[in-house]
């Protein structure tokens, strides 16, 4: 047994077992119950979250479309900086994005009373705030990919915008749109902070909150891991729904640098391409700037902010620290093997946290360690074991494709000239994936640090992060001194997504 | 047929010049090294850049502020000549109607150009399925279709073998003895131009140094920066 090996069986162990712990009592609790408890509440939750997922989809997408053919189509002073802003809700601590969220439309706001706040409206809107900017990247980055001569064929062929939309751009989004919706709409069923807060009672619950409230409020196990059941089994199926859909990408090699486009020069699509980018950031921006005009002067600097973030910075690094090892070790592995059980099992652990939502895992994990131990007393191993688990996806999503392709083009070179182990580690692989390693560190800590379903489920009076300080702060209505600590959490991750930014477009010039 | 008078254009920190006068029915091939501006010439010529200064006109007609779809030319280009996710047959009509409206006469049209360039029994294929030089193919159906008096190619058969090359180059030959096609060819292979070219523009550092006959571009007696490039 070589070290390699060891090292992956330990690291894919660890994950499958991890998993294991959550997910087997669940399904002995939840077959032992039978059908006796899906009751109407449950149906209610589980519909509701469908229910809630599929608008926030489907709007979300429907408005990133337009955006994103907008943002591709249009060159102006500051489009740079306007899609650097859209990157920005996904890496803020959904927490901190509610409470920008309910101080413009809540009662109180600028904007209070435009819509219903709690309930359907105000988490919809929550889940496009979040995920808009995302699908518009997303879709941007496939139309930035469109070969320069398909334009100019277009250009040439007397295109109307309509026909390039239709021959051009349609084509290439159409294979990315599933599987962005897909994506979205798990983020949008497995979301927990938005319905916690925002979600009015058991109207619009979904299960991940279902989940929490059991387990913490009414003590129930044995619900909770029926909804946990129900829960898994609702992403499951959205998973194997989206995979049917999902085709492979186009990538072309390209061959012109230039690119320009000879339709869309009317003034009218000219007029509605700025209309939809000044929608989009009428979205995006007003929450932002509440966060930080909200939280200037309010920050109360006193011992509990000084712990929640001396604790969150130690579980952001410590579990970025294992999700960093796991995904490295892994996705070497992955990376040698381009089929076998082996790297499916891989794939299915490193992207599984994705489909087996952070509350069904850590209701598992409390179903099966209370009657050993008190669950408290590990508590903050608890978080960080599954702060990893939820960074991995992250992780592995840099550092995959550094590796592959370092393994491509170094791997007959290293063998032939005898360069392996810790001289091959210092003087191929370390210098070649420094950066993706850093963006990978960067993107756990980040989702560490945002995390308010494990902290939530394992935290107490004693094990406080930022958000679950947030949350405190909000439950005793201390607006004010929940968001100076919203700004200090936002610097943070700001601060981290800047770093990210910055190493991710070096790394694209190389 | 297409002139262009100390048309200037800038791209990056290189500024080309270009000077050029091609009669009609000509078969003019654009060779000199990577870099010189030679496709830069062509997109020009197609509209797809606009010269910072000079004229270019063709047919007589200054072609400022006239669109590229408005130009009488058909550009090839290297790659990516057709749409991935139509069948050939579309891909072709495509450059009658953008709307795909043809009538029947139009689409007798299609038709033709495909048994022209051998792709009749492809017809219903997506391009994704066709070989390099077959999705070339299309290409050139596309610009019989769309029956434009310039043919500017921009190193359209690179990709493909010698015997290959020569059998498109023979396919582009009997379409201009036919229609008495104008054509620019921009090609790294100069076996290519020997073949098929009467004239060569020799291209280098954005202008255009020499534009002689095929024969004497060949000779021995050829200009030292021709003959440095070619050995």
């Amino acid at each position: 047994m070589t070290f390699r090996t060891i090292t992956i069986t330990a690291a894919l162990g660890f994950i499958l077992g991890a998993v294991a712990l959550g997910f087997l009592p669940l399904l002995w609790l939840g077959m032992a119950q039978g059908f006796s408890r899906l009751d109407a509440y449950l149906l209610r939750v589980a519909l509701f979250t469908l229910e809630q997922a599929f608008l926030s989809t489907f709007i979300s997408v429907l408005l990133a479309v337009p955006i994103a053919r907008a943002f591709a189509r249009r060159d102006f002073a500051g489009r740079q900086f306007l899609l650097k802003i859209f990157s920005v809700p996904l890496a803020l601590p959904a927490i901190v994005a509610i409470l920008g969220i309910v101080g413009i439309f809540g009662n109180s706001g600028v904007f209070g009373g435009v819509f219903p706040i709690y309930g359907l409206g105000g988490i919809v809107f929550a889940h496009v705030f979040f995920n808009m900017p995302l699908a518009v990247r997303l879709l941007l980055t496939r139309l930035e990919a469109i070969p320069a001569e398909n334009f100019r064929l277009g250009g040439q062929l007397g295109f109307s915008s309509g026909q390039v939309f239709r021959f051009i751009e349609w084509p290439q989004l159409s294979s990315a749109i599933t599987g962005i919706a897909g994506l979205i709409f798990l983020l949008c069923t497995a979301s927990f902070a938005v319905v916690l807060i925002i979600g009015g009672g058991p109207q619009a619950t979904t299960l991940e909150v279902a989940i929490y409230q059991s387990l913490r409020l009414d003590f129930d196990p044995a619900r909770a891991s029926l909804l946990a059941l129900a829960q898994l089994v609702t992403c499951g199926i959205l998973v194997f729904i989206a995979g049917q859909f999902a085709t492979e990408a186009q990538v072309f090699p390209t061959t012109l640098s230039r690119k320009a486009r000879y339709d869309g020069k009317e003034w009218i699509s000219t007029l509605a391409d700025f209309l939809l980018i000044a929608l989009g950031v009428l979205i995006v921006v007003p929450p932002l700037l509440q966060v930080v005009l909200s939280g200037i002067g309010q920050i109360n600097f006193d011992t509990a902010l000084l712990n929640a973030t001396l604790t969150s910075v130690f579980i952001g690094i410590v579990s970025a620290c294992i999700s960093l090892m796991l995904g490295w070790v892994l996705a070497d592995a992955a990376a040698r093997r381009k089929k076998g059980m082996l790297r499916s099992a891989i794939l299915l652990a490193c992207l599984g946290s994705l489909i087996m939502p952070p509350a069904v895992i850590a209701t598992g994990w409390f179903v099966s360690l209370s009657p050993v131990v008190d669950v408290s007393h590990f508590a903050i191993l608890l978080v960080i074991t599954l702060n990893a688990l939820m960074a991995l996806p992250f992780v592995w999503s840099p550092l995959y494709p550094a590796i592959n392709e370092s393994l491509q083009r170094h791997n007959r070179l290293c063998s032939s000239l005898g360069l392996s182990g810790l001289a091959r580690l210092k003087l191929i692989e370390f210098p070649v994936l420094r950066k993706p390693m850093a963006l990978a560190f960067v993107m756990a800590i980040i989702v560490s640090l945002g995390d308010l379903s494990a902290i939530a489920l394992f935290g107490s009076d004693k094990l406080t992060t930022l958000p679950s300080l947030i949350f405190k702060q909000m439950g005793h209505y201390r607006m004010n001194d929940a968001a100076g600590t919203a700004l200090v959490l936002a610097a943070f991750c700001f601060a981290l997504i800047t770093l990210a930014q910055k190493w991710s477009q070096s790394d694209d010039k190389a | 047929m297409i002139k262009l008078d100390a048309v200037k254009f800038r791209y990056e920190d290189m500024l080309m010049s270009f000077s050029l006068s091609v009669a009609r029915s000509e078969f003019m091939a654009v060779i000199g090294p990577s870099g010189a501006g030679k496709s830069t010439l062509l997109s020009l010529i197609a509209g797809f850049e606009t010269p910072v200064s000079g004229k270019i006109s063709i047919a007589g007609i200054d072609m400022r502020d006239v669109a590229p779809d408005q130009r009488p030319v058909s550009m090839i280009f290297q790659d990516h000549n057709s749409f991935a996710h139509l069948d050939v047959w579309t891909n072709v009509a495509l450059g009658i109607s953008p709307r795909l409206q043809l009538n029947s006469q139009q689409k007798a049209v299609v038709d033709t150009a495909l048994e022209r360039v051998g792709l009749t029994p492809y017809k219903a294929r997506k391009s994704t399925e066709l070989s390099g030089g077959e999705r070339q193919r299309i290409a050139i159906a596309r610009a019989l279709v769309r029956n434009k008096p310039i043919l500017l190619l921009d190193e359209p058969f690179t990709a493909l073998g010698p015997a290959l090359r020569r059998e498109m180059l023979d396919l582009i030959k009997g379409i201009r003895a036919e229609k008495g096609l104008t054509i620019l060819m921009v090609t790294h292979q100069p076996e290519d131009a020997k073949y098929a070219a009467s004239k060569v523009a020799f291209v280098e550092a954005g202008r255009i140094t020499h534009i002689i006959s095929t024969a004497e571009f060949f000779a021995t007696t050829a200009p030292p920066a021709i003959a440095d490039y070619l050995r």
